[in-house]
Formats: C-alpha cells, sequence, structure tokens
C-alpha cells in the first residue's frame, strides 16, 4: 500500500559558503503524514522549498510521482504550499483567493464557485467568501491558505510551521483538525515543524534534522522510546543520560551503568555497531518511578534521595540522586489520589525497566 | 513655557512658508495694474486675459504634453528599477542604484548645461519637446524610485510565490498580484512626477527651443509689468492644481495601504 511518491536521492543546497542541506535521502510515501523536525536553521524550510520548486537544487534529485524535477518549475508541480506567514492575497476577497488557482481551470463559473464553496466548508468558513482577506483573524488566515492549497487537490500538500503564529488554545484545536482534514482528504502532507509535540502528535512518519542532514527518520513512537543518538533523545521530550560501560556485545549488550548497576539490554536497544567501552545510556523520566514504603516493586530497584521536586498539579518532576552514583536524574510522577508528594531530602526508592534503557555509542 | 515658544516657532514658520504663496490670490483678484497694497477691487479680468491669450495656451499645451510623457516614462523606468531592486540582487546594486538616485541631489543648473551640450554640440539634435522630455524624465526617476521601491518592498516575497505555486507563471503573477499591490504607488509615482515636470523650469529653459513650456512662458512675461496681475492669475491656478495633485497622489497611496491591511510607512506627505 505504501507507495513512493516523492523520493529525494543525495540533495544538496548550498547558499554561498553556508551548507543548507548535506546530502538528503528520503522516501516519502503517498497518503502519509510526514514531518521534518528540527531546531532553528538546520535546513527544514530550504527542503520544504526545494520540493516546491521555489530552490534549486545545488547537487542530487527531487523526483515526485518517479519524475525527475529538475527542470520543473513551481508552477508546474504538483505540490502546494501553505506559508508560514499565509501569504494570502490582501487586495482579493476571501472567495478569491481560495479561488485564485482555479483561474487556468477549465470549470465553468457555476462548478469553480461551489469548489470554492465546498474548499470553504471543508476548513470551517462557510460563508466567509465576501470577506476581505486582510479583515481575518490569524486562525481564519491559517484555514483560507489551506482551503487555497487544497482545492487543486494536489498530490502533495507542503506546510511551513502553519500552526507557530497561533495561540496555544487555537493551536491545539488546528493540530487536530489538520490531521482530520489529511485523513479525509488523503493527500501526503509535510509538515515543517520546530515543536516535537506537533510532530508527535500529527505524524505518521518524522524526520528529524539537524545542521542540514536527517539524524533519524521513524515514526513517533521508534523516535521517542529508540532515539538514534543523545541529540535526538534530547531534542524530543526530556531524557536521563547516564555514564555506562559496554562490558560485552553480541546479540545481547551488557553494561554497566552510572547508579543502575549492570544492565542487560536487547534488540532495539543499542545501535548495529555498539562497541565495548564508555557509552551512554538514556531513561525517560516517565518509564521510572519513585516507590512508596508499601511498594515492593519490580525486579529493578535502586535506593535514592529526592534532591528537589515540582509540583505540577497532575504531575510531579523529581530530581533524584542514586545511590551508588553521583548523578541526578528526573523521574515525573502522575499525582494519584492515595500517593504522597515527597519532599527534598527523603529518602525513597526507584523502580526502573531495563526495557526502558536505550545505549548510545557516543 | 517650551511649548509656548514651540508655537510661535510654528506659526512663524508656517506664515514664512506660505504667505507668499497667500499673495498670489490676493492680486490675482485685485483690480489693479500695481501689485502693492491696499487692494484696490476685485475682479476677475486677469483670469480672462488668460483665456484670451494664445501663446500661453500652446505653453501649457507643451507642458501638459511633457508632463504626461515624462510622468509615464519615468514611472515605467522605477518600476523596472525598484522592481529590480526589491527583488533581486546584482553586483554593484548599491553603486548602480546610489547613481540612478544622484540626480535627486544633482543642482538642475549642471544637469540642465549638461544635457545641452550633449543635445546640441554632440548629438547635434535640434531641441525639441522630446529633449525636454528626455531631461525630464531624468529627474523624475528618482522620485519614481523612491516611491515605488517602497510599494515593493511592502509586498511580502511569499505572495508571489504562492502565486507561482498555484499555478500563475512569472508574467501572470506580476500582473496578478504584484501590480494590483503597486499600483498605489504606481499612481502616487504618476502624479507626482507630473507634477515635478510640470513646474520645472531650468532645465525646461535650457532645452526649449522655439516652443516655450509654461514655466518659461511665465518667465518671460515677467519683463512686462503689465502682465504681472495675469502672471498671480496663472500662479494661483498651478498653486490649486499642484496642491490638488499631491492630495490625490497621497490619497491613493493611503488607500493602497489600508487595502493592503499594512502600515503607513511614510510617504512624501
Ligand atoms: N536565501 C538564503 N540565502 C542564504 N542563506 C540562507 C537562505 N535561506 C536559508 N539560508 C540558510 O540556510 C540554513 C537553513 O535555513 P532554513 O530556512 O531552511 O532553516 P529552518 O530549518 O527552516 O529554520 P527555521 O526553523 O528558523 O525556519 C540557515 O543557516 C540559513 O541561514
Ligand atoms: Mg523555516
Amino acid at each position: 500500500m505504501t507507495k513512493p511518491l516523492i523520493q529525494l536521492k543525495n540533495v544538496t543546497k548550498n547558499y554561498g559558503d553556508v551548507q543548507a542541506l548535506r546530502g538528503i535521502d528520503l522516501t516519502i510515501n503517498e497518503g502519509e503524514f510526514f514531518s521534518l523536525l528540527g531546531p532553528s536553521g538546520c535546513g527544514k524550510t530550504t527542503l520544504l522549498r526545494t520540493i516546491a520548486g521555489f530552490e534549486d537544487v545545488s547537487g542530487g534529485t527531487v523526483m515526485i510521482s518517479d519524475k525527475d524535477m529538475a527542470n520543473v518549475p513551481a508552477n508546474k508541480r504538483p505540490t502546494n504550499m501553505v506559508f508560514q506567514s499565509y501569504a494570502i492575497f490582501p487586495h482579493l476577497s476571501v472567495a478569491e483567493n481560495v479561488g485564485f488557482g482555479l483561474r487556468k481551470s477549465q470549470m465553468s463559473k457555476v462548478e469553480k464557485n461551489a469548489a470554492v464553496d465546498q474548499a470553504l466548508s471543508m476548513v470551517g468558513l462557510d460563508g466567509y467568501g465576501s470577506r476581505a482577506a486582510h479583515a481575518l483573524s490569524g486562525g481564519q488566515r491559517q484555514r483560507v491558505a489551506l482551503a487555497r492549497a487544497l482545492i487543486l487537490k494536489p498530490k502533495v500538500l507542503l506546510l511551513d510551521e502553519p500552526l507557530s503564529a497561533l495561540d496555544k488554545k487555537l493551536r491545539e484545536q488546528m493540530q487536530a483538525e489538520l490531521r482530520n482534514l489529511q485523513r479525509q482528504v488523503g493527500i501526503t502532507f509535510i509538515l515543517v515543524t520546530h515543536d516535537q509535540e506537533e510532530a508527535l502528535i500529527m505524524s505518521d512518519r518524522i524526520a528529524v534534522m539537524f545542521d542540514g542532514e536527517i539524524a533519524q527518520l521513524a515514526d513517533p513512537q521508534t523516535l521517542y522510546r529508540r532515539p538514534n543518538s543523545r541529540q535526538v533523545a534530547d531534542f524530543i521530550g526530556v531524557m536521563n543520560f547516564l555514564p555506562a560501560t559496554v562490558t560485552s556485545v553480541g546479540d545481547t549488550v551488557t553494561a554497566h551503568v552510572d547508579g543502575l548497576g549492570a544492565v542487560s539490554l536487547s534488540g532495539d536497544q543499542f545501535a548495529k555497531d555498539v562497541q565495548t567501552g564508555t557509552a551512554h545510556v538514556g531513561i525517560r523520566p516517565e518509564t521510572m518511578s519513585i516507590l512508596q514504603e508499601s511498594d515492593t516493586g519490580g525486579a529493578n530497584v535502586t535506593a535514592a534521595v529526592v534532591e528537589d521536586r515540582a509540583y505540577y498539579g497532575d504531575m510531579t518532576y523529581y530530581d533524584v540522586r542514586l545511590d551508588g552514583g553521583d548523578h541526578i536524574i528526573t523521574i515525573s510522577m502522575k499525582n494519584l489520589v492515595d500517593r504522597a508528594v515527597l519532599e527534598r531530602g527523603e529518602k525513597t526508592r526507584v523502580a526502573w525497566n531495563a526495557r526502558a534503557l536505550v545505549l548510545f555509542n557516543d | 513655557m517650551k511649548s509656548r515658544g514651540l508655537m510661535i516657532y510654528a506659526v512663524v514658520y508656517l506664515l514664512f512658508l506660505y504667505a507668499p504663496v497667500l499673495l498670489l490670490p490676493m492680486f490675482a483678484f485685485n483690480d489693479s495694474t500695481i501689485i502693492a497694497f491696499p487692494l484696490t477691487g476685485f475682479t476677475t479680468d486677469w483670469f480672462s486675459e488668460l483665456r484670451n491669450t494664445p501663446a500661453l495656451h500652446t505653453a501649457v499645451k507643451n507642458s501638459v504634453f511633457i508632463a504626461v510623457i515624462s510622468a509615464v516614462l519615468a514611472t515605467l523606468l522605477g518600476i523596472c528599477a525598484a522592481r529590480a531592486a526589491t527583488k533581486f540582487d546584482f553586483p554593484a546594486k548599491r553603486g548602480v542604484m546610489g547613481f540612478i538616485m544622484l540626480p535627486l541631489v544633482l543642482p538642475e543648473i549642471i544637469v540642465a548645461v549638461s544635457l545641452l551640450v550633449v543635445m546640441v554640440q554632440v548629438l547635434n539634435l535640434p531641441l525639441t519637446n522630446w529633449s525636454v522630455i528626455a531631461a525630464h524624465v531624468l529627474i523624475c526617476t528618482p522620485f519614481s524610485i523612491a516611491i515605488l521601491n517602497g510599494a515593493f518592498q511592502n509586498i511580502d516575497g511569499a505572495l508571489e510565490e504562492a502565486a507561482m505555486d498555484l499555478g500563475e507563471t512569472r508574467w501572470s503573477t506580476f500582473r496578478l498580484v504584484t501590480f494590483p499591490l503597486v499600483m498605489p504607488g504606481i499612481i502616487s509615482s504618476l502624479l507626482i512626477s507630473f507634477t515635478i515636470s510640470l513646474d520645472e523650469f531650468i532645465i525646461a529653459f535650457f532645452m526649449t527651443g522655439a516652443n516655450p513650456t509654461m514655466p518659461v512662458y511665465i518667465w518671460g512675461l515677467l519683463r512686462f509689468p503689465s502682465k504681472l496681475p495675469a502672471v498671480m492669475a496663472l500662479g494661483t491656478i498651478l498653486v490649486v492644481l499642484s496642491i490638488a495633485l499631491l492630495i490625490l497622489a497621497e490619497f491613493f497611496r493611503r488607500r493602497g495601504l489600508r487595502r493592503a491591511g499594512l502600515k503607513d510607512t511614510g510617504g512624501f506627505l
């Protein structure tokens, strides 16, 4: 079912001395919700613009539907874009904006009007057609931009940080709407974002980019649970890192981890090129728990001291020092009804699961 | 007390600026050939005299012809230059733009003399309305560029990309998106270039052959004291027209900004 739609092969892009893209290999499938995630300046926008045809590549090829796009200008590509600034034409009405791309189509005037109305209703703007474009709110502009791009039924919709200008509440609402819309129209969406949560919520697959390169390409769960480098792990959510020494390598890997002792890791918990020697182990705050006195805990329990805590209402974040190590790690706990919130300096026990560990070579 | 001082300064300044202009209509309607107080009575004779002076009509026609053509040419050049300056990077861009803008500050007499030398001595061309037009385009273009630069800079580059993305070519993008958005700037440039050309004297004085423009004709009249009230009448009409044109230009500029939902960032008025 997964049919490749967009294929990038060793795509590079230089702006003078700046290497914005350094050899991107990427395949994006039909009907996929794909996200490009990375910090500011890592080349996300540049990559999106090379797919749209606004930037010529310095090297490599961009293929859409098995066709080389090298000599295909932006207006001939089966892609449409939602710009970060929305780029709503200020001198046109909402309906004229949405219908802009239909100018050259063979449709009759009546058909065009119907298409515009349908596109507007799809984004929840029924009856806004005659409004002046510059008299719209941020969220409404965003919807107009979406309707305008989707009316052409492109194979790919490119979205450059479309939600970054909206306030938190509206952003969360639009995230859900955008996801639903994508399922409904079945078009491939490529979303650029620097918000890891947004990428996790919305995407089928995510490419994490650093410095013009793709650091990891995976589905949200893999990306979160099994990041392939400390850099990626650090960028996505919160992760504790503990120094470790790898003692043996094979089908399973054994390592000695500061504060946790000897652990045995299997399958997807380490990279194929793992070697004995120094390394780091990562563990997410929510995969560990602070035990109450009555709890027996599981196989892995380590004594610890609470160094600090932050109470968030639904959660409490503890900074604890593990016995036998001088590393402070963060543990998040749900504030359940009969669970006491520990205070600074209290002694406690920490339960952890070896399956939650990830070994990083660096 | 500080505001009081400022107030007096402002009043004196405005008087200094506009009192001479206010004298124009006073004497234009004054029933006497001598330009002096006290005023003797009301008359519209001087305006009638204007109507019955064929030489003046020819001069006005010349001037309007020159001003229209100059405004159109200067604005066309301005569009190209402003577009290039805002959209593209080319070698020595600042230097090139600087040289184009230079006539803005170059003394007109220098421009006039050098153009005259080029026309007559070097190219050996006759002096016609077209030689004046060439010179006026030279001095109007910088104004046009200054106005249009602002208009082009106000356009979000993503708008043009969006139009291309929606299937338009470069040219149709310009026609459908860029042009309507800079339209107020274009109108404003046309009106201001027209006004500049219409009342420009020094260059026209050097470059006109047998057919004087209006300012040159007026200057010629000044030698005859009896014609002075008529000059005053003509001056009155010109002042009213100039103000009307400038207000119109500013109106279009502001309406354009409002339509595009932009903030006002300057302009000439
Ligand atoms: N037109 C350009 N000329 C020169 N350098 C550019 C140009 N566009 C981008 N760059 C550079 O290329 C790199 C990648 O830029 P890009 O806009 O793709 O980053 P981004 O990941 O989209 O960042 P952000 O999250 O801030 O939007 C940056 O170092 C940037 O300075
Ligand atoms: Mg960007």
